[in-house]
């Protein structure tokens, strides 16, 4: 448990609040690499923006997983949902991405809220048994109703106006990358105000003990409800950003590797401090652009090698000593609590 | 109808030989292992190099593929899974991931990404045509062992004493330990029989659900359904599962194929949202 949850006194919690709050100097320089990068790698800003897109959906598992440790495996179902809304929002109704962007989020928000209510029960593996077959549904839904969706040969026939009427999309993924970027860094920022308020507190709370929380009058599957819903808008918002950059949508949102992806992700850059999905993302796509250069087929091979080693020395050992040598420290990466719940004393 | 049914019954039993292993090691031991289909892929290669290249008998094949993949159980759990029995949820989930990953790659390496096949000996091939149903010799034959693999295991674990320390093992391994019993070994040997069992299944759904390295990606969802359906607190419920998911899957895909795999998830949801412990535990 963090020591300053058991701090009494007002002027002290508060000043553990600002300190949460307060942006270091290691934030400042992700966001300059990720800046810099729009003019030092011109030729890249299709991967970027897909690098920028894919942070903002594992930051939207971190904040379930990490803050309120339910783990899941169906992520995908919200980006999914958020995607074929901005496509369908494209086509029907106007192509202007802002507005295709906060459908989207609420048209996930909506889903997840809906189904909030079957993650509150059950252990951890009935979690990722429902997360996985909510997304394997939906994914069935987007199949079938060809009419909406396309069925498998995917949704064709978006176009997307110029961003706030007027910077255009462009075919290097320029325009993509900036707008991408720009909402992640909003999604940050909001982010961070929901974790270091007293909300998110409560959230971290429950996550390192249940039974205990809700003895200190903490409404558990409320705010688990509120968590999980804010998380599924972030995951639509990634998916809606996919959408409108590509331009195409597919039945692949709901696939089950994505979610798997983004967990791996989530926990190659470290769970509960929000940079994780960035970092994560980076070391991933860019393992993946090395390996799938060196063998094409086989690269699966090395990135399960990966994990296995990962695992096997201990993967908080390892990412924590990787935070500290750049400088995020352990003052913002949280123990592995939901580890330590779930384990047994050896 | 009833030839529809025999088919659902007998694709359950191959699930449930599958998956029983899965049950043991997840349901019992409380291990996440979504690596479980990486040791059913290893029976299914085993045997099809077996008959194939090397024509063994098939069923002098299955023992084989059985034993090979228990030893390769035997082998990863005491070099690798035998330190994350105390690690959380989490990790498991990781670990067995990588493994699957690794499994898929080396199999499309050695093996190439076909679909692998075998000519089943002439006595498993054919029908019986009862009157009412007609029954594949083959189907019999997996019926037959998924029901003696029932009866077999259900024996181990609830009548010797090998059984009785597993329980205690699993129920809290540090008083286990206290008295005495060597929970290291017992694990160990747990691990490599569901393992076989995994294999053994491989081997005999090569004919019935094909093979390929996507195996263990493909089935992962099924083997986990089984056990989260069927419960963790013993094998009944687990065989239960196995029955009725393969019975609404075979019946699913006959009468409405638009909505087959619909059926299953929507099944496995409403389940786990009335009894989120599985089917046969008591509520909590």
């Amino acid at each position: 448990m963090h020591p300053a949850i058991q701090m009494t006194g007002r002027s002290r919690n508060t000043s553990f609040l600002v300190e949460q709050s307060r942006s270091g100097l290691a934030e400042l320089a992700v966001w300059t690499i990720l800046l810099l990068a729009m003019f030092l790698a011109p030729g890249r800003h299709q991967l970027l923006s897909e690098i920028a897109i894919v942070a903002l959906f594992v930051l939207s598992l971190d904040l379930i997983m990490g803050y309120a440790g339910i783990v899941s495996l169906g992520q995908a179902a919200f980006f999914g949902v958020g995607a074929y809304s901005a496509g369908l929002v494209a086509i029907y109704v106007t192509s202007d991405p802002v507005i295709g962007l906060l459908v989207s989020a609420a048209a996930a928000g909506l889903v997840g809220f809906a189904t909030s209510f079957l993650v509150l029960r059950g252990s951890d593996l009935t979690r990722l048994m429902v997360t996985i077959g909510v997304t394997s549904l939906l994914g069935e839904i987007a199949n079938k109703a060809t009419g909406i969706t396309g069925g498998a040969d995917g949704l064709q026939g978006i176009s997307i106006g110029p961003l706030l009427g007027l910077i255009p999309f462009d075919l290097y993924g320029t325009t993509a990358y900036g707008y991408s970027l720009a909402i992640l860094f909003l999604g940050i920022v909001l982010a961070r105000r929901i974790v270091g308020s007293s909300f998110g507190l409560s959230l971290r709370a429950i996550r390192d003990n249940q039974l205990r929380a809700s003895a200190v009058g903490i409404p558990v599957n409320a705010r688990l409800v509120a968590i999980y819903t804010i998380s599924s808008v972030y995951a639509g918002v990634a998916g809606a950003l996919m959408a409108q950059t590509t331009q195409f949508v597919s039945l692949d949102v709901f696939d089950f590797h994505r979610s798997a992806d983004a967990l791996l992700m989530l926990v190659i850059g470290g769970t509960g401090y929000l940079y994780g999905g960035i970092i994560g993302a980076g070391v991933f796509k860019l393992i993946q652009s090395v390996l799938s250069d060196a063998t094409p087929q086989y690269w699966h091979f090395w990135l399960g090698l990966l994990l296995v080693v990962l695992v096997q020395v201990g993967r908080t050992r390892v990412i924590r000593s990787i935070a500290n040598l750049l400088g995020l420290g352990p003052r913002q990466i949280s123990p592995q609590a939901n580890d330590a719940k779930m384990s047994q004393p050896r | 109808m009833l030839t529809i049914l025999f088919d659902g019954v007998a694709y359950g039993m191959l699930l449930f030989v599958l998956a029983c292993g899965l049950a043991v090691t997840l349901g019992l031991m409380n291990f996440v292992n979504l690596a479980h289909g990486a040791f059913a892929m290893t029976g299914g290669y085993v045997t099809t190099v077996l008959l194939n290249d090397w024509h063994v008998p098939f069923l002098m094949a299955l023992p084989i593929a059985f034993l090979a993949t228990a030893m390769l159980g035997l082998l990863l759990e005491r070099t690798l899974y035998v330190r994350l029995y105390t690690c959380g949820h989490l990790d498991q989930v990781l670990f067995s991931i990588g493994i699957v990953f690794m499994s898929v790659a080396a199999v499309t390496y050695f093996m190439g990404s076909q679909q692998q096949s075998f000519q089943l000996p002439a006595f498993l091939q054919g029908r019986f045509e009862l009157e009412l149903l007609s029954v594949g010799r083959y189907r019999a034959l997996v019926v037959a062992m998924g029901v003696a693999i029932l009866i077999i295991l259900q024996v181990i674990l609830m009548k010797t004493s090998f059984g009785s320390r597993l329980r205690a093992a699993v129920d809290d391994r540090r008083v286990a330990r206290g008295l005495g019993i060597s929970v290291g070994p017992i694990f160990s040997l747990t691990f490599a029989i569901g393992s076989g069992l995994a294999g053994l299944g491989g081997a005999l759904g090569v004919e019935i659900v094909g093979l390929d390295p996507n195996f263990p990606l493909k089935f992962m969802i099924y083997f986990l359904i089984v056990v989260t359906v069927g419960g963790t607190s013993g094998l009944i419920g687990p065989f239960l599962a196995s029955l009725l998911l393969g019975i609404a899957d075979v019946a699913g895909k006959y009468y409405l194929p638009d909505t087959g795999s619909f059926a299953i998830y929507t099944l496995m949801i409403v389940v786990l949202l009335m009894r989120p412990q599985g089917l046969l535990s008591k509520a909590q």
